[in-house]
């Protein structure tokens, strides 16, 4: 049976299509600002530390949800602390606080029942979505993409020129947090599809990949939520197909769209390049 | 004439280390300010507690005899080059069209008003020419003009500069203080932080030489004399020879 005629048959597909088609576009939005202010690093770690969060609303019974924003925002919060009091940097801040939470995260699951639950959360089970958690992601979605386009003078300006930012008035800390609470919301709307471990591709790759096509800032978040969603349904196709880990296949295709784009990227990609400085060598000689 | 600026008693410390100690001063306007005084003399740090960017110990800053927070939005900071991401998706043209976010408030885009205005700022820095280009394909002079650009955009009347020349050639630094001039003709007052003593009294109406003390404020052939100038940089006789001051 081909993919198409699957997923017009089977509506477990049909919800895995839609959450992953929403996951590639908030990622892509969201990851174009952790890209661009350096904070890579800090995809990764928010991704891992919801983990605790997670395991302490199952055992509480309450949605996932709010452990794992809880989670999220307080080792966001914790690394900023560690960095601005004390001479340890950024980057060594994030390495430690993450890995803490992590951990808490690890023993903490291995106190609820199935293990198959960890596996899931750290992998992903795109094709296991419930329709509540399709509604989560449709919610988290829709306000990701409102605060961003009503905030976009904000964020841009901050990740731009954030004294300039703090000059005229801006509370630009809290932006820092806002953000953070962004990214630890599109983190638990990714947690079915990609999973805890490969969160920070969706983040960082699409985003990265407009990244080399683009000198517009608008232009790379609308060309970043494409490959993300290009990269989940393909990703999707193949996971489907050839019965494989969906986190996996969706961050491989979004590699591959990367890697397109640093080859031949008009601007930016190497191969022009080379050809570029060719040229003008053969032209001088 | 009322001054634009007047700071009294000011206090600034990092950790309980002393930056900038018993600052007073007060500027009239239109005048072009130059921050002049050794590495480390806490010149950043004046400006970062003018803008109220890092906190003050002591000490009372009025701008039009009101505070910061009430006229934040007439002064404009233009960044060291260091501090900007070069690679930033974003081209000349939206670059300026940040000057008017401070007067659009939230939830409100920048429409086709705006960047008309943006447009003509830029043409007051003979920069209109190059409103779609990248800003990291700019040359530093050019960068720098792009930022005046937008300080023009915010249509404020007082300027900070933090060290504008580094990295930038000879040629666009005279441009650069050519608009500079212009600027405080047309009556705003503009505060540069320069780390080069020459031609500082060429450059600029008043010098005001630091080195963690205010060392002395005035008109600058008035503050730019070997012997004040001794006194910030103490021990440094030679290099003053070298840059060419005399008297």
């Amino acid at each position: 049976m081909s993919f198409i005629d699957a997923v017009i048959q089977y509506e477990f597909l049909q919800k895995a299509l839609l959450t992953s088609t929403m996951v590639g576009i908030i990622c892509g939005v969201i990851g174009c600002f952790i890209i661009l202010r350096g904070m890579a690093l800090m995809g990764d770690a928010i991704s891992h530390a919801v983990l605790p969060g997670v395991a302490i609303a199952y055992m509480l019974g309450v949605n996932f949800f709010i452990g794992a924003v809880i989670s999220g925002v307080v080792t966001a919060m914790g690394i900023g602390f560690v960095s601005q009091n004390s001479r340890i940097k950024n980057d060594i801040s994030i390495g430690i606080m993450f890995t803490a939470a992590f951990a808490l995260g690890i023993i903490l699951i291995t106190f609820m029942k199935s293990s198959t639950d960890l596996y899931h959360i750290l992998f992903g089970n795109v094709l296991a979505v419930r329709p509540s958690d399709m509604w989560i992601t449709l919610g988290i979605g829709i306000f990701v993409l409102l605060s961003v386009y009503l905030f976009y003078k904000e964020l841009l300006v901050s990740s731009f020129d954030s004294t300039m930012a703090q000059a005229y008035g801006l509370p630009t800390k809290w932006i820092h947090y806002f953000l953070m609470t962004l990214l630890t919301m599109v983190t638990v709307a990714s947690l079915q599809t990609v999973g805890i471990i490969l969160v920070v591709a969706m983040l960082i790759t699409p985003a990265a990949t407009a990244y080399l096509l683009t000198d517009r800032l608008w232009i790379m978040i609308y060309l970043s939520a494409v490959f993300g969603v290009i990269a989940s349904i393909v990703g999707l196709y193949f996971s489907f197909t050839y019965n494989l880990a969906s986190g996996a296949t969706i961050v491989l295709v979004s590699t591959v769209l990367f890697l397109l784009a640093f080859f031949f990227s008009p601007k930016q990609g190497i191969l022009w390049r080379a050809i570029k400085s060719r040229n003008k060598k053969m032209s001088l000689s | 004439m009322k001054p634009v600026l007047h700071v009294s008693n000011l206090f600034v410390s990092y950790h309980g280390n002393d930056a900038i100690r018993d600052v007073n001063f007060s500027v009239k306007p239109g005048k072009l300010v130059g921050i002049i005084g050794p590495n480390g003399a806490g010149k950043s740090t004046l400006l970062k507690a003018l803008l109220n960017l890092i906190p003050r110990d002591k000490g009372e800053v009025l701008f039009h005899g009101k505070s910061f927070a009430d006229i934040r939005k007439s002064v404009a900071y233009l960044p060291q080059r260091s501090q900007i991401d070069w690679d930033f998706p974003i081209n000349v043209l939206d670059t300026v069209i940040i000057g008017t976010y401070p007067g659009l408030g939230f939830f409100k885009k920048p429409r086709k008003k705006e960047k008309e205005w943006a447009l003509q700022c830029l043409k007051e820095v003979g920069m209109d020419g190059f409103s779609k280009r990248q800003i990291g394909e700019l040359s530093g002079g050019q960068q720098q003009r792009v930022f005046l650009a937008r300080a023009l955009a915010q249509k404020a009347d007082i300027f900070f500069l933090d060290e504008p020349f580094v990295g930038v050639d000879v040629l666009s630094e005279e441009t650069i203080i050519r608009i500079l001039k212009k600027l405080t003709s047309m009556g705003k007052t503009i505060f540069v932080v320069h780390h080069d003593l020459s031609k500082a009294n060429e450059y600029f109406d008043q010098l005001l030489l630091l080195n963690k003390e205010l060392i002395q404020f005035g008109d600058a052939n008035i503050v730019f004399q070997k012997d004040i100038l001794a006194r910030a940089y103490s021990g440094q006789f030679s290099f003053l020879e070298e840059m060419g001051v005399n008297a």
